[in-house]
């Protein structure tokens, strides 16, 4: 079968015909079944091949819902009701919610069909998809390659052609990374678009719902109906959601390009150079390009790493061996409960993360960190709001490199490095998008992040469209 | 040492910290149901249990409920606050932190104002009171082998009230632990039952040299399931302290428990190992800013409380410190003397029905004032009927008021002129009738008219027997007197 790449391709195959729902899923499950990236972790298959059915009825009699032959994967961290769901760690090993994320059920509502989950690191901690019990996602592109992380499998499926899109979740650019790395399109909403609930929590005031597509209509429709307030999630905006498609594109805009962002080490030459290149091109197409000082590029990951731990290793806490979950044989009282089941439950770098926040948040070192570090938030923040309201968006490479090897990065702070891009967009909470638009000599995809203001995710989509028409490179 | 030689040598201190309940429909933070004494593990939602990926919700009743006491005590309302999580492992906190206010208590200072046994008053300062969320229950005495947890109470919203170490004898402790009490009652935001475990009190004490101003080692007495307690717990602390300091043994800082059958105390834990909560701002809930219009509402919903019920039943009603402090006591008693005061300015009368024939029925019955048949209205009615003698007191006391229990429904008035109780206000028929019995006793007769006052008794009996209890006995002795010198 055909292999497609937006919603507005099958849709109206299947209103005329032309096209069975049930032999798209059946298509995409045997794709699945001949997948060597070790995506999906779960297959919904007997119940999407149901849904089907339930949903073709519902197009000839013309009552579908908008998303009516969508296929979804969702990442291993989202509650959906009566299915596992395990944050790719052993500690929920088999264990199923009872009740679905606010955001899946939305989708159900617009009769997309969830067809399995998706590999991830584990609590959606890593930039790689390495840190999971189920073992490695593998980059589609190459597969020696990772296919970044946390939202590994949900790029990678997407990149495959396992599903038509899926879910992740973004606290430092698990969307966008591996995006990038897996040359789709990867959005990361406004902190408050869509609900947290049924997300399972790594670090409360970073963490959001966000989607991987091959379209930017696809994404923006996904993510319209995902928003809006949400009376579980108190932190949900009152805004109307985005629109469902990208408008018209503004004529002139008004780039902003932090340069300590191009001065980092760590970027890659070809990278640099390209991204110069079509800053020219943007230019000579009548675009304002400004040079803005971010000079809080150097403490951009300390202070994310300081922050999100400390709220990781609170929301963490919940997973004791007592109510649910896995509990380790060795417990005998409710002391050796935690101690044994926390320690043979999660992995090395949630643990790490665990005792980094526990000390951020510990009597004598409060001040010292966790208190600095959301001062410094609070000057990001201010700082990046001053840049945009002179600015349509930020411009940047999504990552300083593309899809590195599997096993290549071993420091745990190189890891941490590979997000220097991305975790602004979550540190301000504003909107961020990675545009799968190049490939590098290297024949691995990378793309390039656009970020606005709070609450803009119609100028992000449209300018998204726009230099997807200009810069995308063949 | 006994508890007079210690106070003539020490000075007591104590600071006391109460969790109340606070008994809205659901809990703080989802929509569980807040019920007492369901089936175990019923009332619980994922919320509840803590499941991955749920989150807090703000139940708005805990912060009017707040204010409200907040107002009451004359604390402070605070502005711009927010939540805190307050982390620690326990099998009943099934999120592994709590959800409590830390840096911003939404009430600052504050008093509640004590009336002591020997009529002194003292103003009990408070340092704060905030919102949190009740741990589950962990149940350890009926299952031999396990701990039960029962999640139902996970979450209740509480309001911690905390005073200053400003408290200087057992007997201020009873009266500011009555007097919060009786404030959550009148409020109508706590049912402040310590059995049940609705209204929690921990005790900090400790003893210091008197004069001395550096405070001694503090204890922390748990478990203390009534008011009563409190008061022993402390004394049995206070000796404890004593002892030890006289031999010069240091007082460990520890949580001890109140053993209510010996009156003692027992060691729980050592607070060697001091808990480090690790608090930070609470990244679910958004902070709450709180304008002064809703301030200023809360105010308007407030009803009168206990002291200004006080002031007013002494003051503007003239009764005794006695009487209003019985009438204030329990805010039901107080709401129905309202009620019968709306129909009569006998307000002596009214307090004497209540706190008389009323209680004693209430006591009777075990009943509260809200279960008692008799509406208020009948009350004052019946006060009227005697201010205007169309009863006698010991007929409305003896016989009306039992038929107005049997018919709660039927007014006094009424109910009297059925049974043909109402005074006989015709003279004539009354100056017959003791002029018959003035003919029927000729020496009583004789001997009264000779000045025998006494036997005044001997012919209101007679009178009353003949009119069946309907004669107003000032009309009787009047009549009487006057009839006396025509025979």
């Amino acid at each position: 079968m055909k292999t497609f790449t937006s919603l507005q391709q099958i849709q109206p195959l299947l209103i005329n015909g032309d096209l069975s729902l049930e032999e798209l899923v059946t298509s995409y499950l045997s794709k699945i079944e001949f997948s060597k990236t070790n995506s999906f972790i779960e297959v919904f298959g007997e119940e999407a091949l149901l849904k089907a059915k339930e949903v073709s009825s519902k197009i000839k009699h013309g009552s579908q819902g908008l998303l009516a032959g969508m296929v979804i994967g969702i990442k291993d961290n989202l509650c959906y009701k009566n299915h596992k769901s395990s944050g790719a760690s052993k500690i929920l090993e088999n264990f199923e919610s009872i009740f679905s994320a606010t955001a899946i059920e939305r989708l159900i509502n617009e009769d997309a069909i969830i067809i399995g989950r998706l590999n991830c690191d584990e609590f959606a901690m890593g930039s790689s998809n390495e840190k999971s019990i189920y073992g490695p996602t593998l980059n589609p592109h190459n597969h020696s390659k990772v296919p970044g992380g946390s939202s590994g499998g949900s790029a990678a499926a997407v990149s495959e052609g396992l599903c038509l899109a899926s879910l992740g979740s973004d606290t430092g650019g698990s969307i966008r990374q591996p995006a990038s790395f897996c040359g789709v399109i990867g959005v990361k909403p406004s902190y408050g678009r869509i609900s947290r609930y049924g997300l399972f929590a790594y670090a409360s005031s970073f963490d959001q719902i966000g989607a991987f597509t091959h379209s930017i209509d696809d994404a923006a429709l996904m993510i319209s109906i995902m928003s809006g307030q949400d009376e579980f999630d108190s932190t949900t905006s009152k805004r109307n959601p985005p629109s469902k498609g990208p408008v018209f594109p503004k004529s002139k805009l008004s780039i902003a390009v932090p340069k300590d962002y191009l001065n980092f080490q760590g970027l890659d030459t070809e990278i640099k150079e390209k991204f110069f290149l079509d800053i020219e091109k943007l230019k000579t197409l009548g675009h304002k390009i400004n040079y803005v000082d971010f000079p809080f590029i150097k403490h951009i990951v300390p202070n994310y790493y300081v922050l999100t731990t400390a709220e990781a290793c609170s929301n963490l806490a919940r997973y004791d061996g007592a109510h649910f979950g896995f509990r380790s044989s060795e417990s005998k009282d409710i002391e050796s409960t935690y101690l044994s089941t926390r320690t043979k439950g999660f992995g090395i770098e949630v643990k790490r993360r665990i005792m980094l926040g526990n000390f951020v948040l510990s009597a004598g070192y409060y001040d010292a960190y966790f208190s600095k570090a959301q001062k410094v938030r609070r000057l990001i923040k201010n700082n990046t709001k001053d840049i945009l309201e002179n600015n349509d968006f930020i411009l940047t490479p999504t990552t300083p490199k593309t899809a590195f090897n599997l096993g290549e990065i071993n420091d745990p702070i190189d890891m941490y490095l590979q997000d220097i891009f991305t975790v602004h967009a979550n540190l301000t909470g504003m909107p961020a998008i990675s545009v799968p638009l190049k490939r590098h000599s290297n024949k691995m995809p990378y793309g390039y992040q656009i970020m606005t203001n709070n609450f803009e995710e119609d100028l992000m989509f449209n300018t998204a469209k726009y230099l997807t028409e200009h810069l995308k490179q063949s | 040492m006994d508890l007079k030689e210690v106070l003539n040598k020490y000075e007591l201190v104590v600071g006391i910290e109460i969790h109340a309940q606070l008994n809205t429909e659901s809990k703080a933070y989802c929509s569980d149901k807040n019920e007492f004494g369901q089936v175990p593990n019923t009332l619980i939602s994922p919320i509840s249990l803590g499941h991955p990926g749920t989150l807090p919700m703000f139940n708005e009743k805990v912060l009017e409920h707040a204010i409200k006491l907040g107002i009451a005590c004359k604390c402070n309302i605070t502005k711009m606050m927010h939540f805190d999580r307050k982390n620690y492992f326990y099998a009943d906190l099934p999120k592994g932190y709590q959800i409590t206010q830390d840096q911003t208590p939404i009430c600052r200072g504050g008093h509640i104002d004590v009336k002591l046994k020997n009529g002194e008053e003292k103003s009990i300062e408070l340092t704060r009171i905030h919102m949190e969320e009740d741990s589950g229950k962990s149940i350890h005495d009926l299952d031999p082998f396990n701990t039960l947890i029962d999640l139902n109470r996970a979450g209740v919203p509480l309001l911690e009230i905390v005073t200053e170490p400003v408290i200087k004898s057992s007997e201020e402790a009873y009266q500011y632990v009555s007097e919060i009490r009786k404030l959550l009652r009148y409020l109508d935001i706590c049912d402040g039952n310590m059995e049940e475990g609705s209204m929690r009190c921990d005790v900090n004490i400790s003893i210091m040299l008197k004069g001395s101003k550096e405070f001694g080692q503090r204890v922390e007495i748990k478990n203390l399931n009534s008011i009563r307690n409190v008061q022993r717990s402390i004394d049995y602390e206070i000796i404890r302290h004593a002892e030890l300091l006289e031999k010069n043994i240091k007082i460990d800082p520890e949580t001890r428990t109140f053993d209510a059958p010996s009156g003692s105390t027992k060691a729980m834990r050592t607070k060697e190992a001091a808990h480090d909560y690790r608090y930070f701002p609470e990244p679910d809930l958004n902070p709450i800013s709180l304008s002064n219009e809703f301030i200023n509402k809360m105010k308007s919903k407030m009803p009168e409380l206990p002291n200004e019920l006080f002031k007013k039943y002494t003051s503007k009603l003239g009764l005794s410190d006695y009487d209003a402090n019985n009438l204030t006591e329990h805010k039901e008693i107080a709401n129905y003397f309202e009620k019968v005061i709306e129909h009569t300015t006998n307000y002596k009368s009214a307090t004497n029905w209540i706190m008389g024939s009323i209680k004693s029925i209430l006591n009777q019955q075990a009943i509260s004032i809200n279960e008692f048949q008799i509406p208020a209205k009948h009350i004052s009615e019946l006060i009227k009927m005697i201010d205007e003698n169309k009863i006698s007191h010991s007929l409305a006391n003896q016989k009306l008021f039992d038929e107005m229990m049997t018919h709660p429904t039927i007014d006094p008035l009424s109910l009297a002129k059925k049974n043909n109780w109402i005074s006989k206000e015709d003279e004539g028929e009354l100056e017959e009738i003791i002029k018959n019995i003035f003919i029927k006793n000729p020496s009583e007769t004789e001997r009264f008219k000779s000045g025998e006052k006494k036997l005044t008794g001997f012919f209101m009996g007679q009178i009353m027997k003949a009119t069946k209890g309907t004669a107003n006995p000032k009309t009787v002795v009047q009549l009487i007197n006057q009839i006396i010198k025509e025979f």
